[in-house]
């Protein structure tokens, strides 16, 4: 087995990580740094609950190999919130009943940011379009929709609530 | 004849003070910031790795398994097979389920499924418990394999069980079978009931196995000391169940065992049996007590832990020419999986369950496969059983030209009224539900197309009661910890607070809920049979009415008169003809003045589980030329009984809904015939996107229960069950084809439009 140096940024820290060359982004946030907000639910690339933001974009980090990630900036469901202030999607998911189990709620989490990034005001058939590769099981969906929808609606009307 | 819903006695409804808000779950801020631990993430200094060698084989005798290779690779520290575990010598049926468990747990001379454990490790790292895996050599001999009820059912198929041998309506049959039991409600004229009829139905129906589907797979870590003691944190709905299965499975008693629930990714029946936790107890044992920690990957758990039950079910109802039911018949036919145990409990009752039927005869049969063992699934077997009656109903109010909710109407149960199993119905909202539904803008909107249609469904479902404990403590800042046997599978640990801080006349927020471990708090029932709202819910009603009377026995002290002369209102204590006052916090901070601290502890087995009623209006569209199904819209009406917190009720209805969907359109698992599962994946067995699901409308009916304290029924299971049924019944609206099979996949809905056009 290989072993690597990475240097990378996880939720704004710089990190320097240690890892075999098997090893993915997803094990490496969970075991190496503890991260363990970032959900395995099938390490296929299938359920989206391990969904983290790799220099902006959503990407399962289960499909990411840790030596694919020099340089890269990782963001986490734990960088979501910056001095106990939540971002507004995390108010707004607890608050409109998007979270049920929580266990596809990271995932969802750093989807809807990720699409928030790129489109302040998406529509309900845009939410649902970025949602399409975080399944999740317990709430059939209306929620979290109108979770995301919210949060859009908050950032408008001036930011953080 | 019972009095229609106008008529029935409906009492002013209570002045709840937080029953019925819809407070932040006490969950929610940790689930949204990473923080919540759930099983995977336990960590433990020293842990070991292990991984389960399955098989690859449907059916096969299990020749030899040669361990010696895998023993000797460096950094393995213990590998088991079923030669590890306690023979179980108990004779009779519940030693027979005990050898099924523990044969489940780890093959013994058969393996009886494609993804049966066969032997499991324990290494230093994932990786190195892998290549364990492969260098253990199994001999097997392979056999013929049975994996469909009818086939099972043959003289000629091949046996699972040498020992099974049917229990036929209380009589046990003297050949190998792989029918487990065949069991029957019946009441009645049957034959007279079908003479009356001016229209009889009769379809036959097959349903796949289909899986609970939660996001995170099954987990456990587990410690096994020198002394015997055995500590396991796991994801399960059945904390006190895991601890009853492991000491089953290994041959010790429970005061040994200690389970901790951690968070649950999800379990919807799925999470009340073991699999893991013995395997994680005999590595540990064997690698002299150091955790280890198993998960499973996402194929392990399609293949080899509990789905519902694949079905073929025959119906048969007669209508009188108003469309009066005059007789009705099914036969249930289940697969139980490789040991015996389909959920015919419950599909039997449902399957007419929201029907008056006179003349009735329901048969169930519990038939073993080579498919993995069945567990639970929200409503279990009932979904499936109410796709074959309820498209028979909507086909007879097809050709007698009747509306769908008129008929409901005029057949559905009213309080007095026989369930299927001769038990009559206490007061019900089922004819409010109809009501409300009919009143529902959705009944009468325009569908706005071709190939549209609208669908609707019914259903009963009974609930459960059951046992469950809590326990409480009062603080000096008059907070309040609860300390409960319930594990929070929906939010629960909310609404039983709610339900405390309702009875202490406290605000919400000073009640601390908690999970308790098996060694906290006395035995609990698993979170399932939408028990836990009802059922612990009384438990904390009682409980706050015993802190109550604990609370005025102080406040006596205080005022030197007897505790009789203290009562209690709106968190207030008072000096019965006195000025004296004190609200509780103001009590709690003056414990100390009076004795010891305060705490007190409930108990108790629930009866009196309120049957739950739905009705489900959907309409789709059927794409012509593909036979694919969008649903347009959805709208589900509930009788909730009163309604703990209403927002999280609307979640369980809603998410039933999205998993009911799943079932009715896209999940299925699909073998080849040898019997290897080709689809134990989350792309090829599909659960629903929020591309598949559109906006569901939930509807509370709130007809409180009379027997519990705050009204309150079961809610979680129900709404999976009419979505197969609705849907079913929409396409048959919309392209006049009626679907007898489940999934109704595009395949499927193309072959029967081309055959009917043929």
């Amino acid at each position: 087995m290989t072993f690597h140096q990475i240097n990378l940024t996880v939720n704004g820290e710089a990190e320097q990580v240690v890892v075999a060359s098997n090893v993915t982004l997803m094990r490496m946030l969970r075991e190496n740094l503890a991260l363990t907000g970032v959900k395995n639910g099938c390490s296929a690339g299938e359920c989206g609950a391990c969904t983290v933001l790799m220099n902006g974009e959503p990407v399962n980090s289960c499909m990411v190999l840790a030596v694919e990630c020099e340089g890269a900036e990782i963001i986490t469901v734990e960088g979501l919130a910056k001095d106990h202030q939540l971002d507004p999607l995390q108010s707004a998911l607890i608050n409109e009943g998007g979270v049920q189990c929580g266990f596809c709620t990271p995932g969802v989490l750093m989807s809807a940011r990720a699409l928030l990034n790129r489109n302040p005001q998406p529509g309900e058939d845009q939410i649902r379009e970025a949602l399409v590769g975080n399944l999740c099981r317990c709430t059939g969906y209306t929620r979290i929709v109108e979770g995301i929808q919210a949060a859009a609606a908050i950032s408008a009307a001036g930011g953080r609530p | 004849m019972s009095a229609d819903p106008q008529d029935s006695v409906q009492e002013a409804a209570p002045a709840y003070r937080v029953i019925g808000t819809r407070p932040i779950r006490q969950d929610g801020l940790d689930k949204v910031t990473g923080r919540a631990v759930f099983g995977a993430d336990v960590r433990l200094p020293e842990t070991l790795y292990g991984a389960v060698l399955r098989s690859p084989h449907a059916h096969a005798r299990l020749l030899s398994i040669d361990t010696r290779q895998a023993e000797a690779l460096p950094g393995v520290k213990a590998v088991v097979t079923a030669a590890d575990l306690p023979a179980i010598t108990l004779e009779g049926d519940w030693g027979d389920n005990l050898r099924y468990q523990s044969q489940n747990t780890l093959a013994a001379d058969k393996v009886l499924y494609y993804g049966h454990a066969v032997a499991a490790v324990a290494a230093v790292s994932p990786h190195i418990a892998s290549e364990a895996l492969r260098s253990i050599q199994v001999v097997y001999d392979p056999l013929p394999a049975a994996l469909d009820v009818r086939q099972a059912m043959r003289e000629d198929a091949p046996i699972l069980l040498d020992t099974l041998r049917t229990d036929s309506l209380g009589q046990r049959g003297n050949q190998p079978t792989n029918v487990a039991s065949h069991a029957r409600f019946e009441r009645g004229d049957l034959e007279q009931g079908f003479a009356q009829a001016a229209l009889v139905v009769e379809r036959e129906f097959e349903t796949a196995t289909v899986h609970p589907g939660y996001i995170e797979p099954q987990n456990a870590s587990a410690i096994y000391q020198s002394n015997g003691q055995v500590t396991i944190w796991c994801s399960t709905q059945a904390a006190f169940g895991i601890r009853d299965d492991v000491a089953n499975v290994l041959q010790i008693p429970v005061g040994q065992i200690c389970v901790i629930p951690t968070e649950i990714g999800g379990g919807f029946g799925g999470k009340n049996s073991a699999y893991l936790e013995p395997l994680a107890a005999l590595l540990s044992k064997k690698s002299g007590g150091r955790p280890v920690k198993m998960a499973m990957n996402y194929s392990e758990v399609l293949a080899a832990t509990g789905p519902t039950s694949a079905s073929y079910i025959h119906v048969k109802v007669g209508v009188d020419r108003d469309g009066l039911i005059t007789a009705a018949q099914a036969t249930l036919v289940y697969a139980a999986g490789a040991y015996p145990g389909s959920p015919l409990w419950g599909g039997m009752p449902a399957i007419f369950g929201a029907y008056r039927v006179d003349n009735l005869r329901v048969d169930g049969y519990d038939v073993v496969v080579n498919r993995p063992r069945s567990g639970s699934l929200r409503a279990p077997g009932a979904a499936n059983a109410v796709f074959a009656s309820e498209t028979v109903m909507d086909e007879i109010c097809e050709k007698l030209g009747m509306d769908v909710l008129e008929f409901r109407r005029l057949n559905g149960v009213r309080q007095g009224d026989r369930r299927s199993d001769g038990v009559p119905l206490p007061r019900i909202g089922f004819h409010e539900a109809l009501q409300a539904a009919r009143q529902h803008p959705h009944y009468t909107a325009p569908l706005g197309g071709p190939h549209r249609g609208r669908g609707v469904a019914c259903a009963y479902w009974g609930n459960h009661g059951g046992k469950s404990s809590a326990t409480a403590s009062v603080h000096a800042d008059g907070s309040v910890s609860l300390l409960e046997g319930s594990v929070d599978v929906s939010g629960t640990r909310t609404s039983l607070a709610m339900q405390l801080a309702e009875t202490l006349g406290i605000p919400l927020e000073a009640i601390h809920p908690r999970v308790a471990d098996t060694n906290a708090v006395a035995y609990t029932e698993g979170s399932y049979g939408s028990r836990t709202t009802f059922a612990t819910g009384w438990v904390v009603y009682e409980l706050g009415q015993k802190l109550i009377a604990l609370l005025s026995e102080r406040a006596a002290i205080l005022w030197e008169t007897s505790p009789d002369q203290v009562q209690f209102a709106e968190g207030v204590f008072s000096h019965k003809g006195g000025e004296k006052r004190l609200a509780f916090k103001e009590l709690a901070a003056r414990l100390d003045e009076t004795g010891s601290p305060l705490m007190a502890s409930v108990s108790l087995a629930a009866g009196g589980a309120g049957p739950a009623f739905a009705v489900h209006l959907v309409d789709v569209e059927v794409d012509p030329e593909t036979g694919k199904v969008q649903i347009l819209r959805y709208t589900a009406v509930q009788d909730a009984g009163q309604a703990i917190h209403p927002g999280l009720v609307e979640g369980q209805i809603q998410g039933g809904v999205a998993q009911g969907i799943g079932w009715a359109l896209h999940e299925g698992y699909v073998y080849d015939e040898a019997g290897r599962l080709l689809n134990a994946n989350l792309l090829d067995y599909r659960l629903p996107t929020c591309l598949d699901v559109p906006a569901i409308e939930p509807v509370i009916v709130e007809m409180p229960n009379p027997r519990h304290p705050y009204g309150v029924r079961g809610v979680g299971e129900i709404p999976i069950i009419p979505p197969p049924a609705a849907i079913a019944n929409a396409i048959a609206r919309a392209v006049g084809v009626r679907l007898t099979q489940l999934p109704m996949s595009p395949g499927r809905v193309l072959a029967a439009r081309l055959a009917r056009d043929a």
